[in-house]
């Protein structure tokens, strides 16, 4: 049960099972195949349990029942779907850019898989642990955009186009605000990796450590990652009423799969990333001195702590997209640049002037 | 990469000229993670592949129709840049090869984020808070021109 607590051992044990019996290039390449393969696989595990979890979620909210029939409480339903999307013909319009059209799915995948490296799935269970991890995933997941964009635009469509251009104008302004966020804690950890970062709150998650900045910065984490996730409330660059689908209406079959995947793939990632920032990753919940409470916490593996904050991230975000109505473009770009960024900035100098008191625990 | 960055500048649709940049910008990230220079690469990424490619594609998509090709240039310019290219690829190669490297034996020091951001913001010896608060009022002094410029155009209209 030991692997269990600290996965170390195991990726350990895979490593010299591998060199013991392969030579060192070939042990590397093997490794970067076994790391994609199980990337691949829980993106195709997330896809169907989120799906579920959103239809069931909104389900409760708009006093449903959701999806019933396929399955015990309906749980094969997303399987069902799954395959019918397999066996859908792949749709190119005439006048599509061909290229760019089959090439956009897999941009905005591949900036997916990028992001989801760098994050720390429980103690020793990490693909890349790198020294700028925050840095680092800013950087890949604004590669995301480009994929929409290109969709917008090669499939020759106007609502297409205006989906993407909303979108993109939508992502690159709510970029900002998560980045900045995510600096106010990291002015407290001082550092950019985010094994550290976890490692910084085994006595406290940073949420509780940075009282007031911290809390503010949350939030603002939470609505500017479901804008740049590009889910309702902020979901009008595909609003169905006005653009049918937005970028993605042309798309059919395999690769209108890979947008909807990839929109669970990255509401997960961004949940990741705001759970291991500000609720202490795979750390267990512990308070001050209580040995007794804090030994029972310690007993819950640090996987299942990862994967319940995550859940609880994401449906967070669930119950936003169920229960706001949908914002206006105006007031989409009015709230990022009029209200979250200088609240944001202003919400640093403060964090920097606490963190230079000593203030925070 | 210079496959890409060969199309990127032969192609005739403008847009996927601008996604071969892309790949030659991305490309020269990766040749900056090889070499373990993360923060670069990073950087690299951030500003031209996420903020200078988008703009691109922005603009484009604002301005030209999908069916638009561009004109084929005239043969005179085209060769006329292709020697001037090709004469710079043989300058650059040139001062390559004759150029003695020492391997140096200075200490190998880490380009960590922390050293970087300590240097950046030094004021003791090799510092660089001087440039950077130089620059830092270039880039302000650019903004608010760029406000300055799109504020005059909203009232004309």
């Amino acid at each position: 049960m030991k692997w269990l607590y600290d996965f170390s051992y195991l990726t350990r044990a895979i490593h010299e099972g591998l060199s013991a019996r392969f030579e060192p290039g070939t042990v590397v390449i093997l490794e970067m195949v076994l790391v994609g393969i199980t990337f691949m696989l829980l993106f195709a595990l997330l896809g169907l349990v989120l799906v579920y979890a959103e239809r069931k979620v909104s389900a409760v909210i708009q006093q449903r029942l959701g999806p019933m029939r396929v399955g015990k409480w309906g749980t094969a339903q997303t399987l069902a779907d799954v395959i019918k999307l397999l066996l859908k013909e792949p749709l190119i319009n005439k006048d599509a850019d061909k290229f760019l059209f089959n090439l956009a799915p897999f941009v905005i995948m591949i900036a997916a898989f990028m992001a989801i490296a760098a994050l720390p799935f429980a103690k020793g269970l990490h693909a890349i642990d790198f020294d700028i991890g925050i840095l680092y995933v800013a950087a890949v997941s604004s590669l995301g955009v480009i994929g929409i964009l290109l969709a917008g635009w090669s499939s020759n469509n106007k609502y297409s186009l205006i989906g993407a251009m909303r979108a993109g104008a939508q992502i690159i302004s709510y970029e900002l605000s998560v980045a900045l966020s995510l600096l106010t804690i990291v002015v407290l950890t001082g550092s950019l990796q985010f094994s550290t970062i976890v490692e910084s709150q085994a006595d406290g998650w940073w949420i509780f450590k940075g009282h007031i900045p911290a809390m503010i910065a949350f939030v603002i984490f939470l609505i500017a990652s479901t804008a740049e996730t590009n889910r309702g409330p902020f979901d009008l660059a595909e609003a169905e009423s006005e653009l049918t689908a937005g970028f993605h209406t042309e798309y059919s079959g395999l690769k209108f799969a890979f947008f909807f995947l990839a929109e669970f793939a990255n509401m997960f990632i961004v949940a990741g990333i705001g759970a291991t920032v500000f609720l202490g990753g795979w750390m267990p919940f512990h308070i001050g001195s209580w040995e007794g409470f804090n030994a029972v916490m310690d007993f819950i593996p640090p996987i299942f702590w990862f994967f319940g904050k995550v859940g609880f991230m994401i449906f967070l975000m669930m119950w936003f997209r169920w229960t706001f109505p949908r914002l206006r473009i105006d007031q989409l770009l009015t709230l990022e640049w009029k209200y979250l960024l200088p609240i944001n900035l202003m919400n640093i100098v403060l964090m920097a002037f606490l963190s230079l008191m000593g203030w925070h625990f | 990469m210079i496959i890409f960055s060969l199309m990127a500048v032969t192609s005739r649709r403008i847009l996927r000229a601008a996604v071969y940049l892309l790949f030659a910008l991305a490309g020269t990230a990766a040749l900056y993670f090889m070499i373990d220079y993360q923060f670069l690469a990073a950087v690299q990424l951030i500003v031209y592949a996420g903020g200078i490619v988008v703009l691109i594609i922005f603009s484009i998509l604002l301005t030209t129709h999908i069916n638009e090709k561009l004109e084929k240039p005239a043969p005179g310019k085209v060769f006329i840049t292709a020697v001037l290219a090709l004469g710079g690829f043989v300058l650059t190669v040139y001062a390559l090869t004759q150029h003695n490297f020492v391997v140096s034996d200075l200490p190998q020091t880490e380009a960590t984020v922390s050293h970087i951001g300590e240097k950046l913001l030094g004021y003791g010896e090799g510092g660089y808070v001087l440039p950077f608060e130089v620059i830092s009022i270039l880039l302000l002094a650019a903004m608010i021109g760029a406000i300055v410029i799109a504020k005059r155009k909203a009232s004309d209209s």
